[in-house]
C-alpha cells in the first residue's frame, strides 16, 4: 500500500470528494437548483415568451390592475403588464451574478483581511481591524450610495460597491476564529518544524476556516441580493427596466395585498437559491471535513 | 465526635435510621449503554460492589475503562438522551437512585451524595463569590436565613483549612490557586455532610505538593465525619495511598475486587499485574553510563519575561518573571531532564529553544546561535531540534493524513521527492512501532499513544540532534506512557539523539533521564545526574518534591506533610523590579544546589 500511494486515496482528492457530495441527496437537489437557476439565466433569450422590458398591450385588466397567475401568464404580470416569467427569468442572469460574484468577492476580501489580522495581529492586526470596525459603523446603505454615485452605474459596478460593503462581518468572525487557531498547539508544531507563514496560513489554517467561509457565503447570497434590490430601489443599483430579483420585490412591494404573487414569487426565488447553496456548501464541509468520514 | 464535626453540627442530619452495619451504597449488576445508530453498545456491563460507611473505595482503571460512566450513573448525572442505566440498580441506603425521577434525585445530589471534579476552576461559577456560592449549595437543601447560611459556609472553609477564610468568602474563584479551589470544592461537598463522596480524579489537576496537602485532607475529613468516598483514579499511587478496598476496570467490567494491601501485593488477575508493573516507581530504573560527550546545547543566562500591559498608555506595568537567568548544556546522546510544578517555566525554556519565544541571554544548538527575537530562526536550526507536544491530539492537523504529517518536514525542508518522502515516512512509522497500513487515516483514527508515536515519527523526520518532549507522556495511561518511555529510550540507543525532557512527574523523570534539573519560580534550584538529584536531594524544595509523590506501595507508612501557607508565591513582579536571584553551588561531581 506504501508503495502506491495513489490507489489509497479514497476521499480528499478532488474526485473523490465530488463523487462523495452526489451520494448526498440533499446536496443533489442543491446542485439541482442551481443549475435550473443558471439554466434559465444562460438560456433566457431563448425561453422567455416575452422580452422582460415590454409593456404588453393586454398585460392589465381592464381596470389596469396586473393579471393573476394563469395558461399564458404562468406568473402573471406585474403593474406595468410586463410578464413576470419573462422577468424572473432575466432577473436570475443579474441576481446570480450579484448573489455568486459580489458575495464571492466580499468573501475574499473578508476572509484575507481576517486571516492576515488574526494571524499577525500586532500593528497590521491592529489597522486592518480598526479599518473594519470604521466600516461596520458606517452606514452600509449610505456608503454604497456614495460609491455608486462615484461609479457609472452597471451590473459589475454594483456587484463591486455590494462586495466592499459586505465583506466586514466575514472579515470580524474569520479575524475571531484565526487567532484562536495560531495558537493551537498543531501551529506551534507547525513553527518548530520550520514551516513559513504561506504555509501555516494556507495549508493549515485556511481549511479550517471553511465551514465558517461556507456559512457566512451562504448566509451573504441573500443579504447581497436583497441590497441590490434597495440599491436600485434607490436609483443606484442596476437601472431600470433591466430586471433582478430584489427589484421585482422593491417596484411591487406596495401592491402586496392586491397582487401577492408579485413579491411572492421572487422572494421565493431567492430563499430557494440561498437554500440550495446552503446545502451544497453544508455538504462540502463534511465531505472536506476527514473527521466526518463514515459518518452519513 | 470531633471539632469538625461540631462546626457542622448546625447541617448535620437526624441520628441514621438504618443500623451502621448496612453498606451506604449498593450496585448491583448495573449496566450502562449509549444509544448509537448501530444499537445499543454498553458503556459499563455487570458491575456489582458495595460501599460500607467510612470506607474508601477506589475505581482504578485506564481511559475509556468506565470508571467515570460508573461515577455519573450513581449521581444520576448520565448525558441524556443517548446514554442510560439499562440494566441493574443503584441503592443509596434503602433509596433505589435507578427509579427515582429527576426531581427527586435533584434533592439527593448534593445533600446525600456529592461529588467533586477533575477541574475546580471549571466547576466553580467565575461570577460569584466563594462565600455565596457556599451559601447557595447549603440553601439549596436546607432553608436556612442567609446570615445562618453564609456562617455554615465559613465553618465550611475553616475545615477543608483554607487559610484567611474569612477573606476567602469574599474572593471569587480565580483569585484562588487550584489547590485552594479544590478545597473549596470539598469543603462545598462536605458541608451537607452527605453519606456518599464520589471524588472523579480529584487531584490530577493539582500539582504533587498540592496533591499530597488535598489527599491528607480528604483522609482527615473522612475520618472525622465518616463519609464513605468513592475515589476515581488512574494513578496507582494515589490508591495505594488513600483505598481501603480497590476494583480494577477495563473496557466496562470488573477485573478485579480486593482490599489494598492484597492487590498490590499479590493481584490475581493478569491486566493487574501488568497495570501495577507500568507503573514508574522511584528508583527502580537502571543505572546507565554517563554521557562523555561534549555539550550539544547550551543555554547560559536565559531570561524570559511576559510584560503585562495595563493602564490608559498600555504601559508595562509588571513582568511575568517565567525564566530567570537559567544556564544548563545538553550533551549529546543524553537524556537532561527539567522538572517542576506548574508555573515554574520549564516549558517556557523548551519554546525559547525552539524560537517561539523571545528571550535575553544566550541559547546555542550545535553550534547555531538562536536570534532570541521569537521569530526567523534559521531553517537549519530547525532541523538540528525538534520538539513533541503533550497532547497529540492538539499538535497534528486533524485534517491532514498521518503520512503527508511525518512527510511534512522533509517537504518543508525540501528534502527528496514525493515518492522518497513517502518511503521515509513509512520507514519512520514502521519504526514508532505502527503500521505503513496506516499511513492513509486521518490523526482522529489513532488512540492517543499512537499519536504520540506519529509525533514522535515526525519529529525523527529530519534526524534532528536533540528532541524536546514537553510533557509527552504525561497525557497517556500508565501502560501506554511505560511502551511510549521505552520507544524513546530505544530510538535514543539506535539514533544517539538528545532528550530534553520536561516533566512534572518525578517517577517518569526517575526512570529515563541522565541529568536533572529542577525548577521553582523560574529558576534552578538544583542540577545534577540522577543519583545526585534522587539519591542525595540537597535543596529543600527538591526533598519536597520527592516526598510529596504518591508511592505505589500500600504497606509504606508516609509522615504527615508540613501544611504550607496558603498564599503561593508569583512569578509576577512590578515593573523594574526582580526575583533574588539563586546561586548555584557545586557541592562535588557536577551536583548543584541554589543556597537559600
Amino acid at each position: 500500500m506504501s508503495d502506491a500511494p495513489a490507489t489509497a486515496a479514497p476521499v480528499l482528492t478532488p474526485k473523490g470528494a465530488f463523487r462523495r457530495l452526489l451520494d448526498r441527496k440533499l446536496a443533489l437537489f442543491g446542485f439541482g437548483l442551481i443549475a435550473l437557476v443558471v439554466a434559465a439565466a444562460l438560456l433566457a433569450p431563448w425561453i422567455a415568451p416575452y422580452a422582460p422590458e415590454e409593456q404588453l398591450f393586454d398585460g392589465l385588466t381592464l381596470e389596469g390592475a396586473p393579471l393573476p397567475p394563469d395558461a399564458r401568464f404562468i406568473m402573471g404580470t406585474d403593474l406595468l403588464g410586463r410578464d413576470l416569467f419573462s422577468r424572473m427569468l432575466y432577473g436570475a442572469q443579474t441576481s446570480l451574478v450579484i448573489g455568486v460574484v459580489a458575495n464571492g468577492l466580499a468573501l475574499l476580501i473578508g476572509t484575507l483581511v481576517g486571516i492576515t489580522a488574526g494571524f499577525f495581529r500586532g500593528w497590521i492586526g491592529a489597522v486592518l481591524m480598526r479599518f473594519t470596525d470604521l466600516m461596520m459603523a458606517f452606514p452600509a446603505l449610505l456608503l454604497a450610495i456614495c460609491l455608486a454615485a462615484i461609479f457609472k452605474p452597471s451590473l459589475w459596478i454594483v456587484a463591486l460597491v455590494i462586495a466592499l460593503v459586505n465583506w466586514v462581518q466575514t472579515a470580524r468572525v474569520i479575524y475571531t476564529e484565526t487567532t484562536s487557531l495560531a495558537e493551537r498547539d498543531f501551529i506551534a508544531a507547525e513553527r518548530t518544524l520550520g514551516a513559513g507563514t504561506g504555509r501555516i496560513l494556507f495549508r493549515h489554517i485556511l481549511p479550517h476556516l471553511v465551514p465558517t467561509i461556507i456559512v457566512w457565503g451562504t448566509l451573504g447570497i441573500s443579504t447581497t441580493v436583497l441590497l441590490e434590490a434597495t440599491l436600485s430601489f434607490l436609483g443606484v443599483g442596476v437601472q431600470p427596466p433591466t430586471p433582478s430579483w430584489g427589484n421585482i420585490i422593491f417596484e411591487n412591494q406596495t401592491y402586496f395585498q392586491a397582487a401577492p404573487w408579485l413579491v411572492f414569487i421572487p422572494g421565493a426565488a431567492i430563499i430557494l437559491l440561498a437554500l440550495a447553496f446552503n446545502l451544497v456548501g453544508d455538504a462540502l464541509r463534511d465531505v472536506l471535513d476527514p473527521t466526518q468520514r463514515g459518518r452519513d | 465526635m470531633t471539632q469538625t464535626a461540631q462546626t457542622f453540627s448546625g447541617a448535620a442530619k437526624a441520628p441514621d435510621t438504618t443500623p451502621d452495619t448496612a453498606p451506604a451504597l449498593t450496585v448491583e449488576a448495573l449496566t450502562v449503554s449509549v444509544r448509537t445508530e448501530t444499537g445499543l453498545h454498553p458503556l459499563v456491563q455487570d458491575l456489582s460492589f458495595t460501599l460500607q460507611r467510612g470506607e474508601t473505595l477506589a475505581i482504578a482503571g485506564e481511559s475509556g475503562s468506565g470508571k467515570s460512566i460508573t461515577s455519573l450513573a450513581i449521581m444520576g448525572l448520565l448525558p441524556p438522551p443517548a446514554v442510560r442505566v439499562t440494566a441493574g440498580r443503584i441503592r443509596l441506603g434503602d433509596t433505589d437512585l435507578t427509579a427515582l425521577p429527576e426531581s427527586r434525585l435533584r434533592g439527593i445530589r448534593g445533600d446525600r451524595i456529592a461529588m467533586i471534579f477533575q477541574e475546580p476552576m471549571t466547576s466553580l461559577n467565575p461570577v460569584l463569590t466563594i462565600g455565596t456560592q457556599l451559601s447557595e449549595a447549603i440553601r439549596a437543601h436546607d432553608p436556612v436565613p442567609r446570615a445562618e447560611a453564609a456562617r455554615r459556609a465559613l465553618a465550611a472553609l475553616k475545615s477543608v483549612r483554607l487559610s484567611q477564610p474569612e477573606r476567602r468568602m469574599a474572593q471569587y474563584p480565580h483569585e484562588l490557586s487550584g489547590g485552594m479551589r479544590q478545597r473549596v470544592m470539598i469543603a462545598m461537598a462536605l458541608a451537607l455532610r452527605p453519606e456518599v463522596l464520589i471524588a472523579d480524579e480529584p487531584t490530577t489537576a493539582l500539582d504533587v505538593t498540592v496533591q499530597r496537602e488535598v489527599l491528607d485532607l480528604l483522609r482527615d475529613l473522612q475520618r472525622e465525619m465518616g463519609t464513605a468516598i468513592i475515589l476515581i483514579t488512574h494513578d496507582m499511587g494515589v490508591v495505594a495511598e488513600m483505598a481501603d478496598r480497590v476494583i480494577v476496570m477495563k473496557s466496562g467490567r470488573m477485573v478485579e475486587q480486593a482490599p489494598v494491601a492484597t492487590l498490590f501485593h499479590s493481584p490475581a488477575e493478569p491486566y493487574t499485574r501488568d497495570l501495577l508493573g507500568a507503573v514508574p516507581r522511584i528508583g527502580t530504573a537502571p543505572d546507565r553510563p554517563a554521557q562523555a560527550a561534549g555539550p550539544l546545547a547550551t543555554l547560559s543566562d536565559v531570561t524570559v519575561r511576559f510584560p503585562l500591559k495595563g493602564g490608559l498608555l498600555g504601559r508595562t506595568q509588571a513582568n511575568v518573571h517565567a525564566v530567570e537567568h537559567v544556564s544548563f548544556d545538553i550533551r549529546r546522546g543524553e537524556t537532561f531532564s527539567l522538572v517542576g510544578e506548574s508555573g515554574c517555566g520549564k516549558s517556557t525554556i523548551a519554546k525559547a529553544m525552539v524560537g517561539l519565544v523571545p528571550h535575553q541571554g544566550r541559547i546555542t544548538v550545535a553550534g547555531q546561535t538562536l536570534s532570541g527575537t521569537g521569530r526567523n530562526e534559521p531553517r537549519d536550526l530547525r532541523r538540528k531540534v525538534q520538539m513533541v507536544f503533550q497532547d497529540p491530539m492538539a499538535a497534528l492537523d486533524p485534517r491532514m493524513r498521518v503520512g503527508d504529517l511525518i512527510a511534512e518536514p522533509l517537504l518543508i525542508h525540501g528534502i527528496g521527492t514525493a515518492r522518497d518522502r513517502r518511503d521515509r515516512a513509512a520507514d519512520l512509522i514502521r519504526r514508532v512501532g505502527l503500521s505503513d497500513a496506516q499511513l492513509d487515516r486521518y490523526p482522529h483514527e489513532f488512540s492517543g499513544g499512537q499519536r504520540q508515536r506519529i509525533c514522535i515519527a515526525r519529529a525523527l523526520a529530519l534526524k534532528p540532534d536533540l528532541i524536546i518532549a514537553d510533557e509527552s507522556v504525561s497525557a497517556l495511561d500508565v501502560s501506554v506512557q511505560a511502551r511510549v518511555l521505552a520507544l524513546l529510550k530505544e530510538l535514543q540507543e539506535e539514533m544517539g539523539v538528545a532528550y530534553l525532557f520536561i516533566s512534572h512527574d518525578m517517577a517518569v523523570v526517575d526512570s529515563i533521564s541522565d541529568r536533572i534539573a529542577v525548577m521553582y519560580l523560574g529558576q534552578i534550584v538544583e542540577l545534577g545526574t540522577r543519583a545526585q538529584v534522587f539519591g542525595n536531594p540537597q535543596h529543600p524544595y527538591t526533598q519536597r518534591l520527592i516526598e510529596a509523590v504518591p508511592v505505589p506501595d500500600p504497606s509504606r507508612q508516609r509522615p504527615p506533610a508540613p501544611r504550607m501557607s496558603g498564599e503561593v508565591p508569583s512569578p509576577v513582579h512590578p515593573a523594574g523590579t526582580a526575583p533574588a536571584r539563586l546561586t548555584l553551588r557545586d557541592i562535588g561531581g557536577g551536583h548543584l544546589v541554589a543556597s537559600a
